[in-house]
């Protein structure tokens, strides 16, 4: 633990990537193999499973540190953390202990079935023999709340550097459903048996904005244009005769889109699509607002009701492996090509469609069609270099997305409440609202858009400026406006105002406008008529 | 009562006096030298004689008289002492006794010895009035013989990286503790005006600390590579460090012990040090006073007097102008300034 607390404190001291890179590299070096494996696991969100509620543990720290549960509870928010405050409040360990991160993940995982006082006994003794900063990971090991300001990417390229292995050849490595339980160092980083995990999907090819005149770009014939569909991310995989969903965020989602089961007995085996998963109105052909999908994304199974109300397809981007070939290094031009003939001649009520391609030829054409974006339900364009391969991550150059602008409206600030972590000691998240006659209603949130000079700002007037608290939450005199951006609208019977916004931000601190002039829920309800 | 808590401070009705007042008065004692505790504009002022050269400079042309840590001074119908505080060099609490009643007015303390400011001497009280800037268990602060070994490591790895330390530390006690924890044979000691000047008046007052070179306009900074340079935290990310060239930043304070702080300052390096008590120094400090009545000023008040009542002690809050340790901004809790 000493070595991987060590390591956690030099990734935490510093904002450069590349120290932060290196302090990785050495750790993917020189650690143990299972602690190695574990790192890459935390650092990919393979979390062990919490076994131990937090409310034991402030208990527990409490009663070790001798203080009530009160004096508790009015440290944390002060520190913002609570496996920091736990190991901020805990006297000194009376020993030091030299066990390995992977050997101390084995007796936390070994609790799951113990009785409560020998978890209580673990974790005290643990406690009291680790050091303050070991204690610090340990809890975030308990609590399960990890994050170490190390993206996969940068955790990646880390890896690259210590193995001398392609970083997009790691990346796909490093994908789908392992665990450390479930694969060796060997087996998963230096000679992976590719039929080993058929549930493997490849890295997604993400987009940056376009930040210029889409003219930059060259002739507008290098490039496919299809509509940016506002659904889930997903790539289907049909191997060996079973199928799964894979989410952007390398989630396993197979289970919550059922339908998609029935491709199985249309494509053969050995494809991998890469697409969109919409909620999908049958009738007319056309999407479904992203609030019809909501409800299906947070269940592991469908009821039957919600099957019907929301049915989806996955709408197909692009096509990475056919025939169990890997297609990624050929051109879109091609994969497009194959695509199309594999998904020709299926019947209309299997659930899936070729995304299509936006026919004008030329930007004026392209630009005219992306005006239309928030009518077909879409968020923009996507444009994509016809002779570009696929590639891994987030990468300028082949793939742009090609959004429409935000929707915004004027809105007044009325409560702040503190951040958390980094955010701890800022007032970062507001509540705003607008003019419904001479009342200002709540419509939405926002915690980001400002720079960190305007949130230091803006907490020294919230500090003065308080009228009432509620907990955390401060009421605050409705004096200053911001412009909230975002990018649609929906009715919404759970909100005071009766709608909720999709990607709320500050855009703008308008201290140029009066409180007077901020918009009101008159024109909050034309949007929504427009766009929802 | 002893001691009253007014508009402008904390009153002697017994001896017509104030101490540390933040309003002008025409007598007021001073705990230290920092600006919440010494004020401009008062009549006349009394401190200890090692307080004194830091407030003249401070303060310019007052009417300032001295007294010896322990001398017994009758003021009125009061008598009055000073006692080391640790806080900063020349430091007290201020001992009243009114009718066979004492009070002690701490002013900023704490209870380690910094190897600088005479060590804080417990004084047997019926009332003792406390700070609380650090006043929650999650305070706990780095031993000064580790804080050294961590300095010059920093330093050290900071030379040998071709770059300069930056450590933002107050002028006032912190840089000077600082100081003496350097070792003088990594390199040059290079110090921003703010801190040169009250290291100066600290030096002329006999307090043996290494040598400094202060960045002037004309100060060839080439000729003095692997530097550490002290600076006021404010000084840290303005316009002012631009000319230092590469550099690793640190902070030393005691908001360094939480991470969301150390984090939001974006320096590379915190380091947990503080001129204020801890959170077992200040229980250590208020059970060695044998006091039965406790009153707290500024830091985390509330909490700490709930649980000093807790404990079995009167406990009060007394709302004051004092500031505490300042880093700009510090973490939010209730009373926290």
């Amino acid at each position: 633990m000493k070595r991987f607390a060590a390591l956690f404190a030099a990734l935490d001291r510093t904002t450069s990537t590349r120290t932060k890179t290196r302090a990785l590299a050495d750790y993917f070096r020189d650690a143990p193999e299972a602690d190695r494996l574990w790192c890459i696991a935390l650092l990919s969100g393979r979390r062990p499973r919490r076994t131990i509620t937090t409310t034991k543990l402030r208990e527990w720290a409490a009663e070790r540190a001798g203080i009530p549960l009160w004096l508790f509870e009015t440290c944390y928010p002060v520190v913002g953390d609570l496996s920091e405050t736990i190991a901020l409040i805990l006297p000194e360990p009376s020993r030091e202990s030299d066990l390995p991160l992977a050997e101390w993940i084995a007796r936390l995982r070994a609790l799951d079935t113990a009785d409560e006082e020998t978890r209580k006994a673990a974790i005290l003794d643990a406690w009291d023999s680790l050091a303050p900063d070991e204690r610090f990971v340990f809890n975030k090991l308990l609590t399960g709340g990890w994050r170490m300001g190390v993206s996969q990417k940068l955790m990646t390229r880390a890896l690259s550097q210590a193995t001398d292995i392609d970083e997009a050849e790691l990346t796909h490595r490093l994908m789908g459903d392992w665990t450390p339980d479930t694969v060796s160092w060997a087996g998963l980083i230096e000679a992976p048996d590719p039929t080993a995990d058929l549930s493997r999907p490849y890295p997604f090819y993400l987009a940056y904005q376009v930040d210029g005149a889409p003219e930059e770009l060259g002739p507008a014939s290098d490039w496919l244009a299809e509509r940016k569909w506002d659904g889930i991310r997903g790539q289907l995989i049909l191997r060996g005769g079973e199928h799964w969903l894979w989410s952007r965020g390398e989630e396993l989602i197979t289970e919550r889109f059922p339908e998609l089961a029935r491709l199985r007995d249309f494509l053969p085996p050995g494809t991998v699509i890469d697409g969109e998963v919409l909620a999908w109105d049958r009738q007319d052909e056309t999407p479904l607002p992203f609030a019809r999908l909501q409800p299906r994304i947070g269940r592991k199974t469908v009821p039957k009701k919600l099957l019907s109300e929301a049915p989806v397809i996955l709408m197909a981007y692009d096509l990475l492996e056919w025939q169990g070939t890997d297609l990624r290094g050929a051109p879109l031009s091609q994969r497009r090509e194959t695509l199309a003939g594999a998904l020709s001649n299926l019947p209309e009520e299997l659930p899936v469609r070729l995304s299509p391609r936006v026919a004008a030829t030329d930007w004026a054409g392209l630009a005219e069609a992306r005006a239309q974006s928030r009518d077909l339900g879409a968020e923009g364009l996507m444009l994509k270099r016809l002779s570009a391969p696929y590639l891994a991550g987030r990468k300028k150059g082949d793939w742009w997305k090609w959004k429409v602008d935000p929707l915004t409206i004027d809105a007044v600030m009325i409560y702040a409440q503190a951040g958390s972590g980094r955010r701890a000691t800022l007032y970062t998240d507001f509540t705003f609202a607008v003019w419904d006659g001479n009342a200002l209603v709540p419509f939405t949130k926002a915690y980001s858009g400002l720079t960190d000079a305007e949130f230091g700002e803006i907490t020294r007037w919230v500090r003065k400026n308080t009228t009432e608290r509620f907990g955390p939450v401060r009421a605050v005199r409705p004096e200053h406006v911001f412009e909230i951006a975002f990018e649609g609208i929906q009715q919404s019977p759970r909100h005071k105002s009766g709608v909720a916004l999709r990607f709320p931000r500050m855009a703008r601190w308008r201290k140029d406008k009066p409180v007077s002039e901020a918009n009101t829920l008159h024109d909050l309800k034309a949007m929504l008529a427009q766009y929802g | 009562m002893v001691l009253e808590f007014t508009e402008a401070g904390l009153y002697c009705p017994a001896a017509d006096v104030h101490i540390d007042p933040w309003r002008p008065v025409p007598r007021a004692l001073i705990t230290h030298g920092h600006s919440d505790h010494a004020r401009p504009g008062h009549g006349a002022y009394l401190s200890t004689g090692e307080a004194a050269p830091v407030i003249r400079h401070r303060l310019g042309d007052i009417r300032l008289d001295t007294v010896r840590y322990g001398e017994t001074l009758r003021i009125g119908g009061a008598t009055f002492s000073f006692h080391p505080a640790g806080h900063v060099p020349g430091s007290a609490q201020i001992r009243v006794e009114v009718g066979g009643e004492v009070w002690v007015v701490s002013g900023d303390y704490k209870t380690v010895d910094d190897g600088l400011s005479e060590p804080f001497e417990p004084v047997r009280c019926h009332t003792f009035i406390t700070e609380s800037t650090f006043g929650l268990p999650i305070y706990a602060w780095t031993p000064q013989e580790a804080l050294a070994r961590d300095l010059n490591a920093w330093w050290a790895e900071t030379a040998a990286a071709g770059k300069r330390a930056v450590l933002g530390v107050y002028a006032l006690g912190k840089a000077q503790r600082i100081l003496r924890l350097l070792d003088p044979s990594i390199g040059p000691i290079l110090t921003h005006g703010a801190i040169e000047a009250v290291t100066e008046v600290l030096r002329a007052q006999g307090l043996s600390l290494p040598d400094t070179i202060q960045i002037t306009a004309g100060t060839d900074l080439k000729a003095h590579p692997g530097a550490m340079v002290l600076a006021p935290p404010s000084a840290l990310g303005s316009a002012w460090m631009r000319r230092l060239g590469p550099v690793s930043t640190g902070f030393a304070s005691g908001w360094m012990r939480l991470r969301g702080v150390r984090r939001r300052r974006a320096a590379d390096r915190g380091f947990v040090v503080s001129d204020h008590a801890d959170w077992d120094g200040l229980n250590a400090a208020i059970a060695a006073t044998g006091a039965s009545r406790v009153f707290v000023t500024h830091g985390y008040t509330q909490s700490f007097a709930r649980w000093l009542s807790e404990q079995g002690y009167e406990a009060g809050v007394v709302e004051t102008e004092f500031g505490g340790e300042s880093l700009d901004e510090a973490p939010e809790g209730e009373g926290a300034a």
